[in-house]
Protein backbone atom coordinates (compact mmCIF):
# COMPACT_ATOMS: atom_id res chain seq x y z
CA UNK A 1 0.00 0.00 0.00
CA UNK A 2 1.58 3.27 -1.08
CA UNK A 3 0.66 7.23 -0.25
CA UNK A 4 0.44 7.39 -4.20
CA UNK A 5 -2.97 8.77 -5.08
CA UNK A 6 -4.23 9.44 -2.08
CA UNK A 7 -3.96 13.38 -2.16
CA UNK A 8 -6.28 13.86 -5.42
CA UNK A 9 -8.92 11.40 -3.34
CA UNK A 10 -8.61 13.35 -0.51
CA UNK A 11 -9.35 16.37 -2.05
CA UNK A 12 -11.79 14.96 -4.32
CA UNK A 13 -13.71 13.99 -0.68
CA UNK A 14 -13.69 17.16 0.02
CA UNK A 15 -15.11 18.97 -2.74
CA UNK A 16 -17.64 16.18 -3.46
CA UNK A 17 -18.63 16.71 0.60
CA UNK A 18 -18.69 20.37 0.24
CA UNK A 19 -21.07 20.36 -3.26
CA UNK A 20 -23.41 17.97 -1.83
CA UNK A 21 -24.05 19.50 1.38
CA UNK A 22 -23.75 22.75 -0.53
CA UNK A 23 -26.74 21.11 -2.89
CA UNK A 24 -28.67 20.10 0.06
CA UNK A 25 -28.81 23.05 1.86
CA UNK A 26 -29.06 25.62 -1.10
CA UNK A 27 -30.39 23.45 -4.10
CA UNK A 28 -32.74 20.67 -3.33
CA UNK A 29 -36.25 22.21 -2.61
CA UNK A 30 -37.72 22.17 0.66
CA UNK A 31 -40.01 19.06 1.55
CA UNK A 32 -43.42 19.86 1.79
CA UNK A 33 -44.16 17.12 4.98
CA UNK A 34 -41.30 17.65 6.68
CA UNK A 35 -39.88 20.88 6.05
CA UNK A 36 -36.19 21.99 7.05
CA UNK A 37 -35.46 18.53 8.79
CA UNK A 38 -35.73 16.24 6.04
CA UNK A 39 -32.24 17.83 5.03
CA UNK A 40 -30.50 15.33 7.60
CA UNK A 41 -31.61 12.17 5.08
CA UNK A 42 -28.84 13.79 2.88
CA UNK A 43 -26.39 12.59 5.06
CA UNK A 44 -28.08 10.18 7.17
CA UNK A 45 -29.50 7.51 4.36
CA UNK A 46 -26.31 7.42 2.10
CA UNK A 47 -24.00 7.17 5.45
CA UNK A 48 -26.55 4.47 6.30
CA UNK A 49 -26.16 2.51 2.46
CA UNK A 50 -22.40 3.08 2.90
CA UNK A 51 -21.87 1.63 5.83
CA UNK A 52 -24.20 -1.68 5.13
CA UNK A 53 -22.10 -2.06 2.13
CA UNK A 54 -18.49 -1.32 3.96
CA UNK A 55 -19.90 -4.52 6.13
CA UNK A 56 -20.47 -6.42 3.19
CA UNK A 57 -17.26 -5.68 1.75
CA UNK A 58 -15.64 -6.55 5.31
CA UNK A 59 -17.00 -10.29 4.65
CA UNK A 60 -15.86 -10.60 1.28
CA UNK A 61 -12.16 -9.66 2.27
CA UNK A 62 -12.69 -12.27 5.66
CA UNK A 63 -13.62 -14.77 2.64
CA UNK A 64 -10.68 -13.71 0.55
CA UNK A 65 -8.59 -14.11 3.89
CA UNK A 66 -9.74 -17.96 4.11
CA UNK A 67 -9.47 -18.76 0.55
CA UNK A 68 -5.81 -17.81 0.96
CA UNK A 69 -5.73 -13.86 0.35
CA UNK A 70 -3.20 -13.61 3.08
CA UNK A 71 -2.97 -11.43 5.66
CA UNK A 72 -3.67 -8.10 3.97
CA UNK A 73 -6.46 -9.82 3.55
CA UNK A 74 -7.36 -9.66 6.96
CA UNK A 75 -6.14 -5.86 6.98
CA UNK A 76 -8.90 -4.57 4.74
CA UNK A 77 -11.79 -6.80 5.98
CA UNK A 78 -10.39 -5.09 9.84
CA UNK A 79 -10.55 -1.54 8.21
CA UNK A 80 -13.59 -1.67 6.35
CA UNK A 81 -15.54 -3.08 9.41
CA UNK A 82 -13.94 -0.60 11.28
CA UNK A 83 -14.58 2.06 9.49
CA UNK A 84 -18.16 1.18 9.03
CA UNK A 85 -18.45 0.99 12.88
CA UNK A 86 -18.16 4.33 12.81
CA UNK A 87 -20.71 5.24 10.14
CA UNK A 88 -23.03 3.15 11.54
CA UNK A 89 -22.95 5.26 15.02
CA UNK A 90 -23.59 7.98 13.20
CA UNK A 91 -26.55 6.23 11.34
CA UNK A 92 -27.87 5.76 15.06
CA UNK A 93 -27.18 8.99 15.94
CA UNK A 94 -28.53 10.95 13.34
CA UNK A 95 -32.04 8.61 12.58
CA UNK A 96 -32.66 9.98 16.40
CA UNK A 97 -31.83 13.24 15.97
CA UNK A 98 -34.13 13.00 13.43
CA UNK A 99 -36.29 11.01 15.09
CA UNK A 100 -36.45 13.00 18.17
CA UNK A 101 -37.55 16.16 15.15
CA UNK A 102 -40.30 14.21 13.37
CA UNK A 103 -41.55 11.67 16.28
CA UNK A 104 -40.98 13.60 19.66
CA UNK A 105 -38.86 10.53 20.66
CA UNK A 106 -34.89 9.55 20.44
CA UNK A 107 -36.00 6.21 19.89
CA UNK A 108 -39.32 4.05 18.44
CA UNK A 109 -39.13 0.32 17.89
CA UNK A 110 -41.19 0.22 15.42
CA UNK A 111 -39.30 1.98 13.23
CA UNK A 112 -37.39 -1.44 11.49
CA UNK A 113 -34.30 0.50 9.51
CA UNK A 114 -33.19 1.89 13.06
CA UNK A 115 -33.66 -0.88 14.95
CA UNK A 116 -31.90 -2.99 12.22
CA UNK A 117 -28.88 -0.95 12.80
CA UNK A 118 -28.93 -1.29 16.19
CA UNK A 119 -28.62 -5.53 15.71
CA UNK A 120 -25.97 -5.30 13.10
CA UNK A 121 -24.39 -2.50 15.22
CA UNK A 122 -24.54 -4.93 18.25
CA UNK A 123 -23.08 -7.89 16.59
CA UNK A 124 -20.23 -5.93 14.76
CA UNK A 125 -19.43 -4.68 18.10
CA UNK A 126 -17.86 -7.73 19.27
CA UNK A 127 -15.35 -7.82 16.39
CA UNK A 128 -12.62 -6.13 17.94
CA UNK A 129 -13.50 -7.97 21.73
CA UNK A 130 -13.34 -11.45 19.79
CA UNK A 131 -10.01 -10.16 17.60
CA UNK A 132 -8.60 -9.24 21.29
CA UNK A 133 -9.79 -12.36 23.24
CA UNK A 134 -7.31 -14.87 20.60
CA UNK A 135 -3.61 -13.92 21.12
CA UNK A 136 -2.21 -16.32 18.19
CA UNK A 137 -2.30 -13.74 15.32
CA UNK A 138 -3.32 -16.82 12.51
CA UNK A 139 -6.31 -18.04 14.69
CA UNK A 140 -7.00 -14.55 15.29
CA UNK A 141 -7.11 -13.68 12.04
CA UNK A 142 -8.92 -16.82 10.84
CA UNK A 143 -11.68 -16.77 12.95
CA UNK A 144 -11.98 -12.77 12.70
CA UNK A 145 -12.56 -13.43 8.90
CA UNK A 146 -14.72 -16.38 9.47
CA UNK A 147 -16.74 -13.76 11.65
CA UNK A 148 -16.58 -11.19 8.94
CA UNK A 149 -18.14 -13.92 6.12
CA UNK A 150 -21.59 -14.93 8.74
CA UNK A 151 -21.90 -10.92 9.46
CA UNK A 152 -21.93 -9.76 6.19
CA UNK A 153 -24.53 -12.66 5.34
CA UNK A 154 -26.50 -11.47 8.44
CA UNK A 155 -26.60 -8.40 7.48
CA UNK A 156 -29.50 -8.51 4.33
CA UNK A 157 -31.48 -10.77 6.41
CA UNK A 158 -31.52 -9.34 9.41
CA UNK A 159 -33.28 -5.94 7.27
CA UNK A 160 -35.62 -8.35 5.89
CA UNK A 161 -37.17 -10.17 9.11
CA UNK A 162 -36.74 -6.59 10.52
CA UNK A 163 -38.73 -4.87 8.21
CA UNK A 164 -41.16 -7.93 7.68
CA UNK A 165 -42.55 -7.98 11.21
CA UNK A 166 -42.37 -4.21 11.65
CA UNK A 167 -45.30 -1.48 10.17
CA UNK A 168 -43.74 1.02 8.58
CA UNK A 169 -43.15 4.27 10.31
CA UNK A 170 -39.40 5.88 8.46
CA UNK A 171 -40.11 7.72 5.01
CA UNK A 172 -38.71 5.37 1.95
CA UNK A 173 -36.63 7.25 0.08
CA UNK A 174 -34.66 4.60 -1.90
CA UNK A 175 -38.31 3.43 -2.54
CA UNK A 176 -39.63 6.80 -3.86
CA UNK A 177 -36.37 7.39 -6.00
CA UNK A 178 -36.84 4.21 -7.84
CA UNK A 179 -40.74 4.49 -8.59
CA UNK A 180 -39.87 8.27 -9.96
CA UNK A 181 -42.00 10.02 -7.05
CA UNK A 182 -38.59 11.84 -5.87
CA UNK A 183 -38.16 15.53 -7.66
CA UNK A 184 -35.22 15.49 -9.72
CA UNK A 185 -33.45 17.96 -7.53
CA UNK A 186 -33.60 16.11 -4.47
CA UNK A 187 -32.67 12.80 -6.60
CA UNK A 188 -29.91 14.29 -8.08
CA UNK A 189 -29.02 16.15 -4.21
CA UNK A 190 -29.23 12.30 -2.82
CA UNK A 191 -27.00 10.96 -5.22
CA UNK A 192 -24.69 13.65 -5.22
CA UNK A 193 -24.39 12.97 -1.62
CA UNK A 194 -24.30 9.21 -1.68
CA UNK A 195 -21.16 9.51 -4.05
CA UNK A 196 -19.31 12.05 -1.89
CA UNK A 197 -19.70 9.82 0.88
CA UNK A 198 -18.32 6.32 -0.72
CA UNK A 199 -15.61 8.80 -1.98
CA UNK A 200 -14.70 9.66 1.66
CA UNK A 201 -15.52 6.40 2.75
CA UNK A 202 -13.31 4.93 0.21
CA UNK A 203 -10.40 7.74 1.57
CA UNK A 204 -10.55 6.98 5.22
CA UNK A 205 -10.08 3.34 4.06
CA UNK A 206 -7.11 3.61 2.15
CA UNK A 207 -5.67 6.08 4.64
CA UNK A 208 -6.13 3.52 7.82
CA UNK A 209 -4.65 0.56 5.86
CA UNK A 210 -1.92 2.22 5.15
CA UNK A 211 -1.71 3.74 8.44
CA UNK A 212 -1.98 0.48 10.33
CA UNK A 213 0.80 -1.60 7.86
CA UNK A 214 2.83 1.26 8.04
CA UNK A 215 2.41 0.76 11.86
CA UNK A 216 2.96 -2.86 11.65
CA UNK A 217 6.69 -2.70 9.31
CA UNK A 218 7.92 -0.02 11.99
CA UNK A 219 6.99 -2.42 14.75
CA UNK A 220 8.88 -4.77 12.93
CA UNK A 221 11.86 -3.22 12.38
CA UNK A 222 12.19 -2.35 16.23
CA UNK A 223 11.52 -5.46 16.97
CA UNK A 224 14.53 -6.35 14.70
CA UNK A 225 16.66 -3.67 16.07
CA UNK A 226 15.88 -4.36 19.87
CA UNK A 227 16.17 -8.05 19.47
CA UNK A 228 13.81 -10.91 21.06
CA UNK A 229 13.49 -8.88 24.12
CA UNK A 230 10.63 -6.94 22.08
CA UNK A 231 7.79 -9.40 21.84
CA UNK A 232 4.74 -8.25 19.96
CA UNK A 233 1.97 -6.26 22.11
CA UNK A 234 -1.46 -7.99 22.07
CA UNK A 235 -3.67 -6.50 20.01
CA UNK A 236 -7.23 -6.45 17.68
CA UNK A 237 -5.54 -4.86 14.64
CA UNK A 238 -4.08 -7.49 12.20
CA UNK A 239 -0.41 -8.16 11.94
CA UNK A 240 -0.31 -7.56 8.36
CA UNK B 1 2.02 -48.15 -2.24
CA UNK B 2 0.45 -45.50 0.25
CA UNK B 3 -3.29 -45.83 -0.84
CA UNK B 4 -4.49 -43.01 1.95
CA UNK B 5 -7.23 -44.21 4.01
CA UNK B 6 -10.53 -41.85 4.12
CA UNK B 7 -14.04 -41.34 5.88
CA UNK B 8 -16.64 -40.38 3.97
CA UNK B 9 -18.37 -36.89 5.75
CA UNK B 10 -21.68 -39.00 6.58
CA UNK B 11 -19.91 -41.38 8.56
CA UNK B 12 -17.51 -38.80 9.88
CA UNK B 13 -20.65 -36.55 11.11
CA UNK B 14 -22.37 -39.94 12.60
CA UNK B 15 -18.98 -41.35 14.34
CA UNK B 16 -19.10 -37.77 16.01
CA UNK B 17 -22.66 -37.51 17.06
CA UNK B 18 -22.48 -40.92 18.45
CA UNK B 19 -18.88 -40.23 20.42
CA UNK B 20 -21.01 -36.62 21.63
CA UNK B 21 -24.47 -38.26 22.60
CA UNK B 22 -22.72 -40.75 24.66
CA UNK B 23 -20.63 -39.03 26.32
CA UNK B 24 -23.41 -36.59 27.08
CA UNK B 25 -25.80 -39.78 28.18
CA UNK B 26 -22.90 -40.64 30.59
CA UNK B 27 -22.22 -37.63 32.32
CA UNK B 28 -25.32 -36.15 32.12
CA UNK B 29 -23.70 -32.76 32.50
CA UNK B 30 -25.14 -30.51 30.14
CA UNK B 31 -28.76 -31.19 29.71
CA UNK B 32 -30.22 -30.88 33.36
CA UNK B 33 -27.68 -27.55 33.61
CA UNK B 34 -29.85 -26.59 30.98
CA UNK B 35 -33.02 -27.84 31.72
CA UNK B 36 -32.48 -26.00 34.87
CA UNK B 37 -31.12 -22.80 33.57
CA UNK B 38 -34.47 -22.41 31.24
CA UNK B 39 -37.04 -23.02 34.27
CA UNK B 40 -35.09 -21.00 36.08
CA UNK B 41 -35.89 -18.32 33.67
CA UNK B 42 -39.22 -19.12 33.47
CA UNK B 43 -39.72 -18.92 37.19
CA UNK B 44 -38.00 -15.29 37.05
CA UNK B 45 -40.37 -14.32 33.86
CA UNK B 46 -43.21 -15.35 35.70
CA UNK B 47 -42.41 -13.09 38.64
CA UNK B 48 -40.46 -10.24 36.19
CA UNK B 49 -43.97 -9.78 34.23
CA UNK B 50 -46.07 -10.10 37.59
CA UNK B 51 -48.25 -12.09 35.48
CA UNK B 52 -49.60 -15.71 36.82
CA UNK B 53 -50.58 -17.22 33.50
CA UNK B 54 -49.27 -15.81 29.71
CA UNK B 55 -50.70 -15.96 26.45
CA UNK B 56 -50.09 -14.85 22.87
CA UNK B 57 -47.12 -12.37 22.77
CA UNK B 58 -45.86 -12.59 26.58
CA UNK B 59 -46.21 -16.61 26.14
CA UNK B 60 -43.96 -16.68 22.81
CA UNK B 61 -41.84 -15.13 24.41
CA UNK B 62 -41.86 -16.26 28.29
CA UNK B 63 -40.93 -19.78 25.84
CA UNK B 64 -38.35 -18.39 23.60
CA UNK B 65 -35.91 -16.36 26.44
CA UNK B 66 -35.67 -19.09 28.36
CA UNK B 67 -34.52 -21.37 25.24
CA UNK B 68 -31.97 -18.82 24.36
CA UNK B 69 -30.60 -18.89 27.57
CA UNK B 70 -30.34 -22.29 27.64
CA UNK B 71 -28.60 -22.79 24.33
CA UNK B 72 -26.26 -20.30 25.09
CA UNK B 73 -25.01 -22.54 27.93
CA UNK B 74 -24.87 -25.95 25.47
CA UNK B 75 -22.89 -23.41 22.60
CA UNK B 76 -20.41 -22.58 25.05
CA UNK B 77 -19.56 -25.88 25.68
CA UNK B 78 -19.67 -27.58 22.49
CA UNK B 79 -16.28 -27.77 21.34
CA UNK B 80 -15.30 -28.56 24.72
CA UNK B 81 -14.62 -32.05 24.75
CA UNK B 82 -12.37 -31.75 21.49
CA UNK B 83 -10.43 -28.70 23.36
CA UNK B 84 -9.15 -30.95 25.95
CA UNK B 85 -6.24 -33.08 25.50
CA UNK B 86 -5.80 -31.47 22.10
CA UNK B 87 -8.82 -32.94 20.29
CA UNK B 88 -9.40 -31.16 17.88
CA UNK B 89 -5.35 -32.17 16.38
CA UNK B 90 -6.23 -35.80 16.81
CA UNK B 91 -9.38 -34.90 14.85
CA UNK B 92 -7.05 -32.99 12.09
CA UNK B 93 -5.21 -36.02 11.94
CA UNK B 94 -7.48 -38.39 11.32
CA UNK B 95 -8.55 -39.21 8.10
CA UNK B 96 -12.00 -37.37 8.48
CA UNK B 97 -12.97 -34.46 6.77
CA UNK B 98 -12.94 -31.22 8.76
CA UNK B 99 -16.03 -29.81 7.99
CA UNK B 100 -17.63 -33.04 9.34
CA UNK B 101 -16.66 -31.63 12.59
CA UNK B 102 -18.93 -28.90 12.25
CA UNK B 103 -21.71 -30.67 10.95
CA UNK B 104 -21.78 -33.15 13.82
CA UNK B 105 -21.90 -30.66 16.66
CA UNK B 106 -24.91 -29.00 14.99
CA UNK B 107 -26.73 -31.97 14.77
CA UNK B 108 -25.55 -32.91 18.50
CA UNK B 109 -27.00 -29.53 19.63
CA UNK B 110 -30.64 -29.98 17.78
CA UNK B 111 -30.77 -33.20 19.49
CA UNK B 112 -29.73 -31.58 22.77
CA UNK B 113 -32.07 -28.47 22.24
CA UNK B 114 -34.77 -30.93 21.30
CA UNK B 115 -34.48 -33.20 24.60
CA UNK B 116 -34.62 -30.06 26.34
CA UNK B 117 -37.99 -29.15 24.86
CA UNK B 118 -39.26 -32.64 25.62
CA UNK B 119 -39.40 -31.15 29.35
CA UNK B 120 -39.91 -27.46 28.92
CA UNK B 121 -42.87 -27.50 26.99
CA UNK B 122 -44.85 -29.60 29.10
CA UNK B 123 -43.21 -27.45 31.84
CA UNK B 124 -44.36 -24.29 29.87
CA UNK B 125 -48.00 -25.76 29.59
CA UNK B 126 -48.44 -26.46 33.01
CA UNK B 127 -46.79 -23.47 34.93
CA UNK B 128 -47.34 -20.45 32.42
CA UNK B 129 -49.67 -21.17 29.74
CA UNK B 130 -53.05 -19.04 29.94
CA UNK B 131 -54.48 -21.24 26.74
CA UNK B 132 -54.72 -25.25 26.35
CA UNK B 133 -51.68 -26.30 25.35
CA UNK B 134 -52.41 -29.47 23.74
CA UNK B 135 -54.56 -28.41 20.22
CA UNK B 136 -51.40 -26.41 19.38
CA UNK B 137 -48.66 -28.82 20.03
CA UNK B 138 -48.24 -29.39 16.76
CA UNK B 139 -47.57 -26.17 15.67
CA UNK B 140 -45.19 -25.56 18.30
CA UNK B 141 -43.37 -28.57 17.70
CA UNK B 142 -43.24 -27.56 13.98
CA UNK B 143 -42.08 -23.46 14.80
CA UNK B 144 -39.56 -25.12 17.88
CA UNK B 145 -37.88 -27.85 15.31
CA UNK B 146 -37.10 -24.94 12.92
CA UNK B 147 -35.53 -22.71 15.82
CA UNK B 148 -34.10 -25.49 17.10
CA UNK B 149 -32.15 -26.08 14.08
CA UNK B 150 -31.29 -22.30 13.46
CA UNK B 151 -29.91 -21.94 16.83
CA UNK B 152 -27.95 -25.19 16.23
CA UNK B 153 -26.26 -24.24 12.90
CA UNK B 154 -25.52 -20.41 14.36
CA UNK B 155 -24.54 -21.70 17.74
CA UNK B 156 -22.58 -24.09 16.18
CA UNK B 157 -20.85 -21.58 13.77
CA UNK B 158 -20.42 -19.17 16.94
CA UNK B 159 -18.78 -21.94 19.11
CA UNK B 160 -15.94 -22.51 16.21
CA UNK B 161 -14.94 -19.53 15.92
CA UNK B 162 -14.62 -18.75 19.82
CA UNK B 163 -12.14 -22.10 19.42
CA UNK B 164 -9.06 -20.38 21.19
CA UNK B 165 -10.82 -17.53 22.80
CA UNK B 166 -9.19 -16.65 26.31
CA UNK B 167 -13.30 -15.57 26.65
CA UNK B 168 -15.08 -17.95 25.38
CA UNK B 169 -17.75 -17.87 27.96
CA UNK B 170 -18.01 -13.95 27.74
CA UNK B 171 -17.41 -14.04 23.27
CA UNK B 172 -19.88 -16.69 22.73
CA UNK B 173 -23.30 -15.30 24.03
CA UNK B 174 -22.40 -11.65 22.81
CA UNK B 175 -21.86 -13.01 19.45
CA UNK B 176 -25.57 -15.16 19.71
CA UNK B 177 -27.79 -12.61 20.89
CA UNK B 178 -27.65 -10.66 17.99
CA UNK B 179 -27.35 -13.23 15.67
CA UNK B 180 -30.12 -15.01 17.09
CA UNK B 181 -32.48 -11.88 17.21
CA UNK B 182 -33.52 -12.80 13.28
CA UNK B 183 -34.72 -16.43 14.75
CA UNK B 184 -36.22 -15.04 17.62
CA UNK B 185 -38.50 -12.46 15.90
CA UNK B 186 -39.69 -15.29 12.87
CA UNK B 187 -40.52 -17.62 15.91
CA UNK B 188 -42.18 -15.23 18.10
CA UNK B 189 -44.67 -13.82 14.94
CA UNK B 190 -45.22 -17.17 14.47
CA UNK B 191 -46.44 -18.39 18.12
CA UNK B 192 -47.97 -15.42 19.44
CA UNK B 193 -50.93 -15.77 17.45
CA UNK B 194 -50.90 -19.30 17.85
CA UNK B 195 -50.62 -18.95 22.05
CA UNK B 196 -53.88 -16.72 21.72
CA UNK B 197 -56.87 -18.28 23.89
CA UNK B 198 -58.86 -18.44 20.42
CA UNK B 199 -55.55 -19.94 18.72
CA UNK B 200 -55.00 -18.61 14.99
CA UNK B 201 -53.89 -20.37 12.49
CA UNK B 202 -50.23 -20.72 12.19
CA UNK B 203 -49.12 -17.87 9.43
CA UNK B 204 -46.75 -19.84 7.01
CA UNK B 205 -44.11 -17.19 5.98
CA UNK B 206 -42.95 -16.99 9.33
CA UNK B 207 -41.73 -20.61 9.81
CA UNK B 208 -40.59 -20.20 6.55
CA UNK B 209 -38.41 -17.25 7.25
CA UNK B 210 -37.03 -19.40 9.94
CA UNK B 211 -36.32 -22.22 7.40
CA UNK B 212 -34.51 -19.49 5.65
CA UNK B 213 -32.43 -18.35 8.20
CA UNK B 214 -31.52 -21.92 8.48
CA UNK B 215 -30.65 -22.74 5.37
CA UNK B 216 -28.17 -19.74 4.85
CA UNK B 217 -26.26 -20.40 7.87
CA UNK B 218 -26.15 -24.03 6.91
CA UNK B 219 -24.43 -22.89 3.70
CA UNK B 220 -22.26 -20.26 5.29
CA UNK B 221 -21.41 -22.84 7.89
CA UNK B 222 -20.46 -25.31 4.75
CA UNK B 223 -18.12 -22.71 3.19
CA UNK B 224 -16.52 -21.74 6.66
CA UNK B 225 -16.94 -24.62 8.29
CA UNK B 226 -13.58 -26.37 7.34
CA UNK B 227 -11.51 -23.19 8.49
CA UNK B 228 -13.22 -23.50 11.75
CA UNK B 229 -11.23 -26.72 12.59
CA UNK B 230 -7.83 -25.96 11.21
CA UNK B 231 -4.90 -26.37 13.78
Amino acid sequence: MTVRGLRPLSILSVVLVAVGFAMAFLYAPLDTDQGFRQKIFYLHVPIGIVALIGFVIGGIHGLRYLRGGGSEADLRSYVHIHQSQILAVSVLITGAIWGKTAWGAWWRWDEPFLVSFLIVFLLYCTYQPLRLSIDDPRRQARAASVFAVVAGAFVPINFAVVRMADAYLHPRTLSNAADGSMPTPVLVTFLTCLVAISVLYATLVRYEVLSKSTTFRLRALERRAGGDDLIPRRSAVPQA
Amino acid sequence: MSAQTTISGPRAVLAVLRKDLRLELRSFELLPAMGLLALGTMIVLRFALDQETVEGDLAAGSLLVPLLFASLLGISRLFAGEERDAGIQQYLLSPAPAGALLAAKVLGLTAVLVALEIVLVPAFGLLLLGPELLPVLPELVLVLLLLDLTLATLGGIVAGIAIGARSRELIVPILVVPLAIPALIAAQQALAPVLEPGAEALAWRWPAVLAIYAVVLALVGSVVGEYLVED
